[in-house]
């Protein structure tokens, strides 16, 4: 599904991401974790196509088309979606009118009638329960306003209506109370089957006792220093991130 | 003479020289009278000129070389008109009332054409217009033919009118000055939605002026959707003035014209008036448009907001100036001016000048200014959703203009205004492909 090799990039000339070797399967859910500032985000990022990062090698594929060369909407409706560590406000854009444009941009790609504002209201409130969110979500600002709680839960909303074939989840877990982490671990898992990929980044372990996954990858300074099974995060947890990196 | 055509302030005294025993009230003294005075005043000013401080920032060199003749309007002219909006509507050709295109039953107030009730309009027209300071109400004033003239009796609820001003196309430039007379009486209420369009490819001068007397207690929604052809000149000045406990809204969009100045002077005269006036300029290609309100907080406890968005794309220019001037009366004065401008496009310029002269000292008025660009984080989110780049930056534009047009209240003008946004964002795609 996502096939990512020798990636390297910069900000502003700075080094960032320096040869990551990463390939998710389809149907599997691998979990990326590091300590901060090690490029996460910056991984996440590029893979979606913000502005501003520089690809000085390797490459990224998904579904064998090259990620890199596409255009961020494209991205999406190829079928990736990036659920952000840190969700963008948009003060004046209504949140319903968010989703629905969203929505429906991506069923013209893939050839679906577009959804009225009457079915797009049913179909999002059910999602939204689903996820414990006051319908009020709907009619306010794009994330104005809302708790960190809640944005993270709005990323996971929108992840549950796009309904992609990838996602990537950048610590959709930090700061979110127990309840909370159940509640978005739970979209998580309901998205789970063989048509769905997903990489989960995480900085804690914690999360990964609700989402079990099929891989961890440890990344630290812009490579991935180690790879292993459900159980390298539990390793992590007890020893922390500086013996893998001193093993690497 | 046409070849030899007078342009400037001596083509429009010409004019007027020529065409006074054949304009409206001829035999009238008293707007003899007035068309006299606001000759003479024009003959003094003639166009304001950027040494004058109200007009820094706007040239009207443009105007003054253009060198207009009479609209010759036929009777084919307005025959495609765009849809009614409410229950009743007056249409002006070329300034001119057209009652075979207007429709006007059963409207629960005095409606009709300034050129047919002028006798009965002594003390009406020039109540409000200050054609000494303003040298486009003196040329207003001097070549006026016609304008709507609307009266709400006490208590009446009017709904919604529908003002439509239509250019006809025309070879040569043409200039017409219509003067509009708005009076609400104690307790009534109107939406009045006025849109001024005109051909693609004429060059035109559009100059109204409207006095508007809004009574005790009386509710005025006024929506201003200025589409006027690519190639016109629109220069209006509204003359409001809101008794006690009156509101005057004010809603103007600036979306078509060349070169356009939307002049506004409100006085808040009684207590706990009332004025919002909010406003958009989308300005394209080469257009100039330009804000200036001038709001008078005369009475206590009187209310004013003030919410300005700009979006300027390619080469266009901006300017909003703003005064708010609160006299020793007036306290207890409730004021605010927002000006905001987005940038689509480094090339564009803004020029944005607010001022506060305060004598009152009971009194809370705030103002301020912001320029930027479209947010690209905001962008981003949006594309990583699967939104298309235009659609994602249409609706940051709308999300920017947001907080201008809620203060639109009347559902059939808010209808309008979006309907409005909407095709200037997709003709500026149009232009950009
Ligand atoms: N826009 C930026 N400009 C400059 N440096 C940046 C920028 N974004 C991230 N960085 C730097 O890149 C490194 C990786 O950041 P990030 O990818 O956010 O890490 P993580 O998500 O793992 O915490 C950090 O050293 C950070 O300071
Ligand atoms: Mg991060």
């Amino acid at each position: 599904m996502l096939k990512i090799e020798g990636l390297s990039a910069e900000i502003d000339g700075k080094p960032i991401l320096n040869g990551i070797d990463l390939e998710v399967p389809t149907g599997e859910l691998h979990a990326v974790m590091g300590p901060n500032g090690s490029g996460k985000s910056t991984l996440s990022y590029v893979l979606a196509g913000r502005e501003g990062y520089e690809v000085t090698g390797g490459s990224a594929t998904f579904d064998g088309q090259d990620l890199l060369a596409m255009e961020p909407e494209e991205r999406a409706a190829a079928g990736l979606f990036l659920a952000f560590q840190y969700p963008v406000e948009l003060p004046g854009v209504g949140n319903a009118n968010f989703l629905r444009t969203a929505l429906n941009a991506l069923r013209r790609t893939r050839g679906e009638p577009e959804l009225d504002a009457m079915q797009f209201l049913k179909v999002a409130r059910e999602r939204m329960r689903a996820l414990s969110m006051p319908e009020d979500m709907l009619k306010r600002g794009v994330n104005v306003g809302f708790s960190g709680g809640e944005k993270k839960r709005n990323e996971v909303l929108q992840m549950a209506l796009l309904n992609p074939r990838m996602a990537v989840l950048d610590e959709t877990d930090s700061g979110l109370d127990i309840d909370a982490l159940r509640i978005v671990a739970d979209g998580v898992n309901a998205m789970r089957g063989p048509a769905f990929s997903a990489l989960v980044i995480t900085h804690y372990q914690r999360l990964l006792e609700y989402i079990v996954p099929d891989r961890v990858h440890v990344l630290v300074g812009g490579r991935i220093v180690k790879s292993g099974g459900p159980e390298l995060a539990k390793e992590l947890e007890v020893s922390g991130y500086a013996s893998v990196q001193a093993a690497a | 003479m046409t070849a030899m055509q007078q342009k400037g302030a001596e083509g429009f005294l010409h004019r007027y020289e020529g065409l006074r025993e054949r304009l409206p009230g001829v035999r009238l003294p008293w707007v003899a009278a007035l068309r006299d005075v606001a000759a003479v005043a024009f003959r003094a000013s003639g166009l304001p000129t950027r040494r004058i401080e109200a007009w820094r920032y706007t040239d009207l060199r443009a105007v003054g070389e253009a060198g207009f003749d009479e609209a010759l309007t036929s009777l084919e002219d307005g025959q495609d008109l765009p849809a009614m909006r409410g229950s009743a509507r007056a249409v002006f050709l070329d300034g001119r009332f057209r009652a075979d295109l207007s429709d006007l039953d059963g409207v629960g107030y005095a409606v009709g054409s300034l050129a047919t009730e002028l006798r009965k309009l002594e003390g009406r027209v020039g109540a409000l217009a200050r054609p000494e300071e303003q040298p486009l109400a003196a040329l207003n004033t001097m070549l006026f033919e016609d304008g709507l003239v609307v009266t709400v009796p006490a208590g009446v609820e009017g709904g919604v009118l529908d003002l439509l001003s239509v250019a006809s196309p025309t070879e040569r430039p043409s200039a017409f000055h219509p003067r509009h007379l708005v009076r609400l009486e104690p307790g009534s209420s109107l939406t009045l939605i006025e849109t001024a369009t005109g051909p693609e490819d004429g060059r035109y001068l559009h100059n109204p002026v409207f006095e508007i007397e809004v009574g005790e207690g009386a509710t005025l929604n006024h929506a201003r959707l200025q589409q006027e052809g690519p190639r016109a000149f629109q220069l209006s000045t509204v003359y409001a003035r809101v008794a006690a406990g009156g509101t005057y809204d004010n809603f103007t969009l600036n979306a078509g014209g060349q070169l356009v100045r939307n002049e506004i002077h409100t006085a808040l005269v009684g207590p706990g008036g009332a004025c919002h006036m909010n406003g958009a300029q989308l300005l394209g290609p080469g257009q100039h448009a330009d804000t200036t309100t001038f709001l008078d907080h005369a009475a206590p406890d009187c209310a004013s907001r003030q919410t300005y968005k700009t979006v300027l794309s390619s080469k266009s220019r901006g300017v909003f100036q703003g005064k708010i001037l609160v006299r020793r009366p007036a306290q207890r004065t409730d004021g605010y001016q927002m000006n905001q401008t987005l940038f689509l496009s480094p090339d564009a310029e803004i020029d944005s000048k607010p001022q506060l002269e305060i004598y009152a000292d009971d009194v809370k008025c705030s103002h301020g200014a912001t320029v930027g660009e479209l947010d690209a984080e905001q962008l981003f989110y949006l594309r990583a959703r699967g939104i298309p780049g235009e659609r994602a930056r249409a609706m940051l534009v709308e999300a920017f203009l947001t907080e201008a047009v809620e203060g639109v209240s009347d559902p059939v003008a808010r209808g309008a205004l979006e309907a409005a946004v909407t095709g200037w964002w997709s003709r500026q795609m149009k232009d950009a492909a």
